[in-house]
């Protein structure tokens, strides 16, 4: 009898996993890594955050804690202090008692949570994404139901946000429209609005009843200040929006597979409140059930003890400080050197990622011949780059433009 | 947390002179939430929400499937505690998993639930994928099945059934049908109704099965029962799909429980399952699960593991991994595998004694209903029989926590044994004389 999945195609590979897959494969003696967005020391190595070790030993010696389930919505302690880590403990939501966190599965999961609320609940049908975004965006999205449209953001020519572009485009959302903004350190350009244009973006916002899904995965992680790269996200709150925040704690805690996440939900008053929550609680349950303890709980330890709440913001600072380097330091190898170019917004752009302005031949050409792992859209992880390979990755970075200098790159 | 300054607002101010703290334009209007209804209490979790707001003193817990001890208190596997001190002497890192789950995990499942000789898996034939405990598992595989099976989108469920199987299958698109399978009068498997319902069932049509343990029944088919379904189903061409969430838990054998999935490999079918850890391990709050695709040939395990990896990036990335890394040392390493078998018999057994406790607590009450289905039945619940004006009654009138279908926790039952059984048992024969009255 024929197999029922005879007709199963094979499917493509999704690109980041798939250039991590061939990097380990890779023999090669000065390969390098720049694909995943997950932080690496100086040494290339994944580092485990001190404070979250010790917790770690903490709880596997403790006695008295289990394993039981959850609650569907996620444990208490590590959602309060989550949402207060990005609203700040003085917001008036948070006073007035009209934000909830759902703890979710990882930024991802929090994403999910609120897109399977915002079309099967509110009924919402189009989302808006920038052009480009985090390739999972759109098929989070379109599997939960959503028509995907792109508003313009990122101009190749000058390197910097195209707003006038992007409010045009936002101008023109028809009713019932999502969008999702990168809270900071855009992925994957690493370049983020200003004060003055985030006002603008909100004023649109407000216009048009834009739904404000925030997507924040580097609070911390990118200038080493909570509070400056909170900076989007509570400006919204004090204008009053109601409106959503999925954070992840992957990268500020370096807890990438424990899949820890927060999506915090800003009402306008209690009541709707509790009734979102009660909501998002019967979607969860069908998906999950309820979510994962182990990284939840050595978040919610660290947020709640100040000793080790100190240790933590310190080790931040460690991680975004190393990543600020590198960017000073690529960016002046690649000057030193001559590469053609203006090369400035590699220190411009914040955050893990720099979108290069390499384009898909170009970023080929660092994978096949300099086993320089990249995505073919140019961005590079600032993470892998460290001092061992920094001249390396310079001088392919370099070869590759200059052999290419017939192609029309205006600004490379 | 007041080390976290909320220099925002204080910005603001300063650069605006506006006072942001007033709400803004949407408080003019209503909330943005205004037609979002209260959404109505889970069956089986909203039963532990009542609990816990009930002040009675004497109240009793008998809803959620959460294995007590003797104390009433969650049992921490030794086996699991090893496991994890091991895995801060080791000093893993945390970088992401493979969307699937790492091999050590996934071919360690596998090969619980097929068999350690498994020739599916010997043969690489099995696609499997680290899921989110049992529901995650369970999600995934309907998903799957909508997508890419294109014989049938319904799904046949044995009545009843576990509460949550219904929304998970409905949310993922199929189209839910009933086969019989509890028999009310016996409080046991009605054996030939089933047969009679599945052999009507729509050719090509998918099927769901509980490996061991039925939930919430407790009631399951005898290994000659097993081997005429299987009989049925093929003849019937359905797809089977089961559902493992208590392998070891019900007889207290490993092998034993998986009877039933082993001989419908055996039998030469292909199907798909899903796995649990949450009670055979303890590792409820930890979410490992698996979800294997028994598939016909090596190429064909490669391109549904490709299309299992797209179905799941997009709803949460990849899989938490300490509780997966913590089965993967449990099954895989000798010393501990011995003992999680060991604990794994011992709760079981535990529940068999309580289950006898109940039945002749009951009688020694001087309820004069046949309670023997008690000890009949297999695995955490016990269907006990009781309607949903009864179960409102001993909720009401005597705090006892239990689903409205009269399934009971007997796992829980174990605490409130040793100082409040003579209530239940006298509650619950009461309840049952006044329905004979």
């Amino acid at each position: 009898m024929a197999s029922v999945f005879s007709d199963i195609e094979m499917g493509p590979p999704i690109e980041v996993f798939k250039m991590v897959a061939e990097f380990n494969a890779d023999p090669h003696p000065e390969k390098v890594n720049l694909s995943v967005g997950a932080y690496r020391g100086n040494d290339g190595k994944p580092w485990v955050l001190p404070v979250v070790r010790t917790v770690e030993a903490q709880m596997a010696s403790d006695q008295t804690l289990n394993h039981e389930y959850l609650p569907v919505a996620g444990l208490p302690d590590f959602r309060t202090g989550a949402c207060k880590m990005i609203l700040g403990e003085e917001d008036p939501a948070i006073v007035q008692n009209r934000v909830a966190g759902v703890q979710a599965l990882g930024g991802t999961g929090a994403l999910k949570v609120a897109a399977d609320f915002l079309r099967q609940n509110m009924k919402y049908e189009y989302v808006y994404v920038s052009t480009p975004t985090w390739e999972n965006h759109k098929s989070l999205f379109t599997k939960a139901g959503f028509k995907v449209k792109e508003h313009r953001y990122w101009n190749a020519k000058t390197c910097s946000v195209d707003l006038e572009g992007m409010l045009e485009d936002l101008r023109t959302a028809p009713p019932k429209s999502v969008v999702i903004l990168h809270a900071v350190a855009h992925n994957p350009t690493g370049t983020d609005p200003t004060q003055e244009q985030w006002k603008q973006i909100a004023d649109v916002c407000e216009e048009k009843k834009l739904f404000v899904l925030m997507d924040c995965a580097y609070q911390g992680y990118t200038s080493g200040d909570l509070d400056k790269d909170a900076w989007s996200c509570r400006y919204f709150s004090q204008r009053g929006f109601e409106f959503f925040i999925a954070q992840s704690f992957s990268k500020n805690f370096g807890l990438y597979n424990e899949r820890v996440g927060n999506l915090c939900v800003v009402c306008k008053d209690s009541d709707s409140k509790s009734k979102v929550l009660s909501q998002m609680e019967l979607n969860v349950r069908v998906v999950w059930s309820n979510p994962s303890n182990h990284g939840a709980r050595i978040v919610a330890t660290v947020l709640n003890n100040p000793p080790l709440y100190a240790e933590w913001r310190e080790s931040i600072k460690t991680m975004a400080n190393r990543i600020l380097f590198m960017r000073e330091q690529l960016h002046q190898k690649l000057k030193a050197i001559g590469c053609p170019g203006n090369w400035d917004h590699i220190v411009q752009q914040q955050g893990m990622f720099s979108y290069t302005g390499l384009n898909e031949h170009q970023s080929e050409q660092m994978v096949k011949r300099f086993h320089i792992y990249m995505m073919k859209s140019g961005r590079i992880s600032m993470a892998g780059l460290n001092s061992q390979n920094l001249d390396y990755v310079a001088k392919a970075i370099n070869t590759v433009v200059t052999e290419s200098m017939g192609q029309a790159q205006s600004r490379i | 947390m007041s080390a976290v300054k909320n220099v925002g607002s204080r910005v603001l101010f300063a650069a605006t002179g506006r006072n942001y703290i007033l709400p803004a334009v949407y408080s003019r209007c209503s909330s943005v939430w205004a037609d979002v209804p209260l959404g109505p209490p889970d069956a089986i979790l909203g039963i532990t929400e009542a609990f816990k707001k009930d002040k009675n003193p004497k109240r009793i817990n008998l809803g959620v499937g959460a294995y007590r001890d003797d104390a009433g208190k969650p049992f921490i596997l030794e086996s699991v505690k090893k496991a994890e001190r091991q895995m801060i002497e080791e000093g893993l890192d945390h970088e992401y998993a493979p969307i699937s789950g790492f091999p050590a995990f996934t071919e360690a499942s596998a090969k619980l639930a097929l068999g350690d000789n498994s020739p599916a898996v010997a043969g690489g034939l099995n696609a499997t994928v680290q899921g989110i405990s049992g529901t995650g598992s369970l999600r995934i595989g309907g998903d799957f099945l909508k997508r890419f099976y294109t014989k049938s989108h319904e799904i046949y469920f044995p009545t009843p059934t576990w509460g949550n199987h219904t929304p998970i299958f409905k949310d993922a698109g199929l189209t839910i049908k009933p086969y019989r399978y509890y028999d009310p009068k016996t409080c046991g498997f009605d054996f030939n109704g089933a047969l009679e319902d599945i052999s009507k069932i729509p050719e090509g049509s998918i099927i769901l099965l509980h490996a061991c343990a039925h939930n919430p029944t407790g009631v399951d088919p005898q290994p000659e029962q097993w081997k005429e379904i299987s009989k049925v189903v093929k003849k019937r061409k359905l797809y089977p799909f089961f559902d493992v969430a208590y392998q070891g838990f019900g007889s207290g054998c490993i092998d034993k429980d998986a009877f039933g999935l082993r001989h419908f490999i055996a039998d030469g079918h292909t199907l798909c399952l899903a796995q649990s850890y949450a009670k055979n391990m303890g590792l409820y709050g930890e979410r490992v699960g698996a979800f294997t695709i028994v598939c016909s040939d090596k190429k064909e395990q490669e391109r549904v593991m490709s299309q299992l990896k797209i179905l799941i990036r997009p709803i949460y990335s990849n899989p938490p991994i300490h509780g997966a890394h913590i089965v993967a040392k449990v099954l895989n390493q000798p010393d501990l595998r011995s003992i999680w078998l060991k604990e794994v018999k011992q709760m079981a057994d535990r529940i068999i004694t309580m289950r006898t406790r109940l039945r002749d607590g009951l009688k020694k009450e001087g309820s004069s209903h046949n309670w023997q289905h008690i000890t009949d039945q297999i695995g955490m619940f016990c269907f006990t029989g009781l309607k949903p004006p009864q179960v409102e009654r001993l909720t009401n009138e005597f705090s006892v926590y239990l689903t409205k279908d009269g399934r009971i926790s007997v796992a829980a039952w174990l605490f409130s044994e040793k100082t409040r059984g003579i209530v239940i048992a006298s509650s619950s024969s009461s309840v049952c004389r006044s329905r004979r009255a």
